[in-house]
């Protein structure tokens, strides 16, 4: 499935959060939006599936302009881990995970039992086993996420969309979750897009990075051409470098101080 | 004892309750006076005396449909709305919509409207000032985009005092009709007859199913707007559609029976308690709890003060539902969300 950003512009009142924006996705990766505050990569990421109309430019799905979808069209391939407020009503976790189903269901449709089978399987799949009948309203905002992330799995996307999904929760949690996500990935081809500005977790997880820096894209490539110290200094003003954690092989951020205001 | 064996228990007293007190608004005659079950049947199929076809068909039988239909979409109006708003303090009262719906009301009932029946005049006026008061208080909670509980609570009572100082001043201008706005603004289910409920019954049942239609895409708005747009739901249509039909109960409801509070709020609270907040289950349920309920609060209206007459309705349930909520209030703050 293709997905491509096109010259994508966003304004909000009069403030340009968003100027020209272009970014072909591949299938199949996972790519990570770093920035810091305000840079504009959440409004981003509410473009790619129409939860804001773009001023400017347009967003590809197989090379049809996603504003001439319905909204259900949209959420059948694209999922979204939103980030999350506190929920007031006391829905159980399997009642928000099985929200995930609604977009391959009619109006007034129940649930099939392929569809129970997806929904217990993403419950599974998240650890989410024993908290089957918890309270949302209940839980603290770490859990909900883990709830937020199994309700995405469960609406079995081709293009799973993250804004900072590590945000609230455990330390363990955080490569859990990731590790989950990625290896979704490698099953079954599904592309992820994740915000963050969590630079070591994305420097370890994402085939790909965008740097966003001033609303437009500053750099894009792998993790080695796009996280240079120099790179990282000029965007999110610390000293710091990528490097390679011996002992399981793989990609880390190391921050070694603030560079303070300038 | 499980959830769901208590909720059929309850339901099954309520209705047995509620079947009772049709029973007895229908037979009612007076204090001390009331017609047999046998009495009642002849006159409803047409085949009783002349007094008792009058008193139990002309006159009470509209009583009993009218409340029917306004304790049901009441309260199912009141669900919508605290899940379009995200908010278990959402109704069709705190808001302001029913005083809105009472300002226009008000207004056909005083003045002669040109080119509309007068039938209609006084709902079409409702739903007129009942959209706009709904589109006010929404507009003034979202400043700053979001509608948070304390501005969307604070401008529904602020339009409700702008509009029940109109519906007074309306009073107060309206000369010879002054008794009659006045007893109709404490709410009573006698002010119908069968040509205005025959206005009612589609109305009134044909937007309490749309409004079931959209449990789900209401579902998901109660979790957060964005959560309903990642999931498909378009939100704004939703939104407007359920506003709109609120809108619509309420005019239809408040016109031709006056302001009758807290059912919209007390009755989906309740089943929230008992069966969680799932809209799929809380909003039939609500039609089912809003028509029993006010029609057990139909029959302490009867009984309450006989010398007086019927108590209006309106006393009744704000009588029986203001403690219900306090009590929600201070007991169970968890189970209704209000963490």
């Amino acid at each position: 499935m293709s997905f491509e950003v096109k010259d994508l512009r966003y304004v909000y009142d009069d403030y340009l959060v968003l100027d020209g924006i272009t970014l072909p996705i591949r299938e199949g990766e996972i790519i990570g939006i770093l920035g810091p505050n305000g840079c504009g990569k959440t409004t981003l990421l509410k473009n790619l599936n129409r939860n804001l109309s773009p001023k400017g430019g347009v967003v590809l799905l197989d090379g049809q302009d996603i504003q001439g979808m319905t909204k259900k069209e949209i959420a059948s391939k694209i999922a979204a881990v939103p980030q999350t407020n506190e929920i007031h009503f006391a829905f159980t976790v399997r009642d928000i995970v099985a929200m995930g189903r609604m977009p391959f269901q009619s109006m007034m449709g129940g649930e099939s039992s392929e569809d129970s089978r997806i929904i217990d399987d993403a419950i599974e799949k998240t650890g989410l086993g024993n908290y089957r009948n918890r309270l949302i309203n209940t839980m603290s905002g770490g859990e909900r996420q883990r709830v937020i992330i199994a309700r995405a799995i469960a609406q079995t996307p081709k293009i799973l969309l993250m804004d900072e999904p590590t945000l609230h929760l455990d330390i363990s949690m955080q490569f859990d979750a990731l590790k989950l996500v990625s290896s979704i990935s490698k099953e079954s081809g599904m592309t992820v897009v994740i915000v963050s500005h969590d630079l070591p977790l994305v420097s370890r997880y994402c085939d790909r990075i965008v740097m966003i820096h001033d609303h437009r894209i500053f750099a894009v490539g792998t993790p080695e051409e796009v996280l240079t110290p120099e790179n990282m200094r000029t965007v999110f003003n610390v000293d710091a470098e990528l490097v390679m954690d011996e002992k399981i092989g793989k990609r880390t951020v190391m921050i070694h101080d603030s560079l303070g205001r300038p | 004892m499980d959830v769901r064996t208590k909720t059929v228990i309850a339901l099954i007293i309520l209705v047995i309750a509620a079947v009772f007190c049709i029973f007895k608004d229908l037979s009612w005659v007076s204090a001390n006076v009331s017609y047999s079950f046998q009495e009642v049947w002849e006159a409803l199929i047409g085949e009783g005396s002349w007094a008792s076809e009058r008193i139990v068909r002309d006159q009470n039988a509209p009583r009993v449909v009218a409340g029917i239909l306004v304790g049901a979409g009441l309260a199912v109006t009141g669900s919508a709305m605290q899940a379009v708003f995200r908010n278990p303090l959402a109704s069709p009262y705190i808001l302001g919509l029913s005083s809105g719906a009472s300002l226009g009301a008000a207004m056909g009932m005083i003045f002669t409207v040109p080119f509309i029946p007068a039938l209609i005049a006084s709902p079409i006026l409702a739903f007129v000032t009942c959209f706009l008061t709904m589109a006010l208080v929404y507009t003034m909670a979202r400043a700053g985009g979001t509608v948070r509980t304390e501005t969307l609570i604070l401008s529904g009572v602020a339009v409700s005092s702008l509009m029940s100082a109109l519906v007074s001043f309306m009073t107060f201008i309206s000369g010879d009709k002054l008794e009659g706005i006045v007893f109709w603004t404490m709410g009573n289910l006698g002010n119908a007859d069968w040509n205005e409920i025959s206005f009612m019954i589609p109305v009134i049942s044909i937007c309490a199913f749309l409004l079931i239609t959209q449990a789900k895409p209401l579902n998901a708005m109660m979790i957060g707007d964005a959560h309903a747009l990642d999931l498909g739901v378009d939100v704004k249509k939703v939104r407007l559609f359920v506003l709109v039909l609120s809108t619509l109960v309420v005019a239809a409801a408040v016109s031709f029976v006056g302001v009758i509070g807290f059912i919209g709020l007390v009755i989906p609270h309740i089943i929230r308690i008992l069966l969680g907040p799932d809209n799929r289950r809380i909003m039939p349920l609500s039609i089912i709890g809003g028509a029993c309920f006010i029609l057990i609060c139909d029959y302490i209206s009867h009984v309450i003060a006989p010398q007086f007459g019927t108590l209006p309705i309106g006393v009744t349930t704000a009588l029986i539902g203001a403690p219900i909520f306090v009590y929600l209030l201070i007991r169970r703050r968890r189970e209704v969300g209000w963490n």
